[in-house]
């Protein structure tokens, strides 16, 4: 191998995945359950899985049924490989987009500074201040009740702590000499912040992007545990874990919300573990040697 | 000093008069009006009418924005059409509860953040450092609502070691001993669930304070005077580590409020934001309001006192 060649990030990135044995199993099981799961979930038919089948109510696991059935007769394990298949893509959109908002509210507000910064700053202290969790609450019995309309709430009020982290790191970039440099040869300041600053900042923004996916399904379970999720029509993780709001079912049932919530943790331990391992690659100072 | 605290606090005018017009924006869109509680099928549309012009119900909307914010002042919240009285009333019965959930909960959150905070800073990279830096891992990364459900599975159902419906023993009669002995009981596996997760930001800030003050001056003066380690890190380190905290408490209430829904939900805690839930789903949207407005006014002030409390504690603020 060349020697003198500078590694891309994305080589670093998954050196440093590779090089963490926890990163890396972390990684593996998250792509196996998430193939599995959407492999699984392209052989089901929704509305076949959400048919009510009163008759055979709340049984037990059993070799027919792996994880038994809900109260009004769906099969669990289906309704958990459609549930985990569905919360996984809000999350993953949810995410992007308020990546994408955050990234652009924060580069703007670090590399101008000033009053652009002052108004943006301002914004995200008082979005942070006020009970951000109630207004979603409020929104969704507001709206009508559709998955469009449940990601474009939680975009809404998700952005900023994107924004926020962005704007830190852009901060101490706009300083930087080749910023100044750029700034000299009369680069436009679009084509400075977005292709010379951005990628300077990309592993950072990717292990944002990676953790915010994780909260983003914490935060789909909460509002769908309180009754405020995405349509039910739609299986999710959340509607799983909400079963256990029944403290009958909770305690004589624990499988109708036990492998979700196991779901949960697994998946998001995972992207945690592998968000980690990408914020070392992103920066030098904490890469393993 | 003055001026600065004269300044933060002047902000606060601008930041609760946006939170007011939001949330009157919001309940502008919420179906339902004062009158809708009141409403019986025998009076007619020409009836109600009436009323909405007396109630002034009809007038321009920056109108009645200034009457509604005027009653509040004077502490009119309107009237809970589920409960059919006062929202003060409904709110001041729920107040408590959540008062005293909150209470314990910050002090098992500090309880056991600071230690862990600063055993982890003082033994970096050894054993304690390793696990304490693990568990804030695991408690960052896992969701409340995941965490309280395995609790209450846990703890509740299976080893019983603690009750997990409400807020107290209903057979106990109020004011006994047991009674407050059952009240407590009813708080701590609910407090320590949200305390768990919610230290985790405080032990990484302190630890990290901690290890970046190790190497400032006036540790090597206090060191080269021959005070034991002890006193080094406890006395001198810690004040100057624990100043973030300070700042953080703000946001730490705010957290710590809004985590009460979730978990007041989950152990059926007859709390404000059992009550934000059932009043949304009951589409009792004045209590919502109220208690929207409340929290919002909680978070604002209480941001600005932790700034405050900053600029007080904190000369290096004061300069710039």
């Amino acid at each position: 191998m060349d020697v003198n060649k500078t590694p891309s990030p994305f080589r670093v990135m998954c050196r440093e995945i590779y090089k963490d044995k926890l990163a890396f199993c972390s990684l593996i099981v998250f792509f196996t359950v998430l193939i599995g799961v959407f492999i699984w979930a392209a052989l089901l038919d929704t509305s076949e899985v959400m048919r009510q089948h009163l008759l055979r109510g709340n049984l037990p696991p059993s070799r027919e049924f792996w994880l038994g059935t809900d109260s009004t007769g769906r099969d669990t394990f289906n309704l958990l490989i459609l549930g985990t298949r569905n919360s996984f893509i809000i999350a993953l959109i949810v995410a992007s987009i308020t990546s994408v908002i955050g990234i652009v509210v924060g580069l703007a507000a670090g590399y101008y500074g000033g009053h652009v910064d002052n108004v943006v700053m301002r914004l995200i202290d008082f979005m942070t201040m006020i009970p951000t969790l109630m207004f979603i609450i409020t929104m969704t019995v507001l709206l009508p009740n559709t998955i469009r309309n449940f990601g474009l709430i939680l975009t809404v009020f998700g952005w900023t702590g994107m924004a926020r982290s962005i704007r830190m790191v852009s901060l101490r970039q706009g300083v930087m000499d080749y910023v100044k440099a750029s700034k000299t040869l009369g680069s436009r300041n679009i084509v400075i912040m977005f292709r010379e600053v951005l990628p300077n900042i990309l592993s950072f923004t990717i292990v944002n992007l990676t953790l915010s996916i994780a909260t983003t399904m914490g935060i789909e379970t909460g509002l769908t545990f309180l009754g405020f999720g995405p349509p039910p029509t739609m299986p999710t993780l959340g509607l799983a874990v909400a079963n256990a709001a029944n403290p009958l079912a909770m305690q004589l049932r624990p499988w109708l919300w036990l492998p979700a919530a196991l779901v949960i943790l697994v998946m998001v331990l995972c992207i945690n573990y592998v968000g980690q391992a990408i914020g070392r690659a992103a920066d030098a100072r904490r890469r393993r040697v | 000093m003055w001026k600065m605290i004269l300044r933060r606090v002047l902000i606060l005018i601008p930041q609760l008069f946006a939170l007011s017009i939001i949330i009157f924006v919001m309940a502008h869109f919420m179906p339902g009006d004062a009158l809708t509680g009141l409403i019986d099928p025998t009076i007619s549309p020409e009836d109600i009418e009436i009323m909405r012009e007396q109630l002034g119900l009809n007038r321009p909307l920056y109108v009645r924005y200034f009457d509604w914010v005027t009653s509040m002042l004077q502490g009119d919240f309107g009237r809970s059409f589920h409960h059919q009285r006062p929202v003060v009333d409904v709110i001041g019965e729920r107040l408590p509860n959540t008062v005293r959930l909150s209470l314990v909960a910050t002090i098992f959150t500090y309880l056991i953040a600071i230690p862990m905070g600063v055993i982890a800073g003082r033994y970096r990279e050894k054993i304690a450092d390793r696990a304490i830096i693990n568990y804030t891992f695991f408690a960052i990364a896992i969701p409340l609502i995941v965490f309280a459900l395995l609790n209450v599975y846990l703890f509740g159902f299976t080893l019983r070691w603690f009750p997990i419906q409400g807020s107290v023993d209903p057979r106990l009669a109020t004011g006994t001993f047991a009674y407050h002995i059952s009240r407590l009981q009813h708080l701590i596996l609910p407090a320590l669930t949200m305390a768990l997760l919610g230290t985790a930001g405080i032990v990484n800030i302190l630890r990290s304070e901690i290890i970046d003050n190790e190497n400032s001056d006036y540790v090597t003066t206090v060191r080269a005077k021959g005070a034991p380690r002890r006193i080094v890190y406890n006395r001198h380190i810690f004040r100057n580590a624990s100043l973030p905290l300070v700042a953080g408490f703000g946001f730490a209430l705010v957290n710590l409020l809004s985590g009460t829904a979730v978990i007041e939900r989950i152990f059926s805690f007859p709390g404000m934001g059992n009550l934000f839930v059932q009043s949304i789903n009951g589409r009792d949207f004045s209590t919502a309001n109220t208690l929207i407005m409340m929290y919002g006014i909680i978070g604002v002030v209480g941001t600005m006192l932790s700034d405050i409390f900053m600029i007080v504690a904190d000369p290096r603020i004061r300069v710039k």
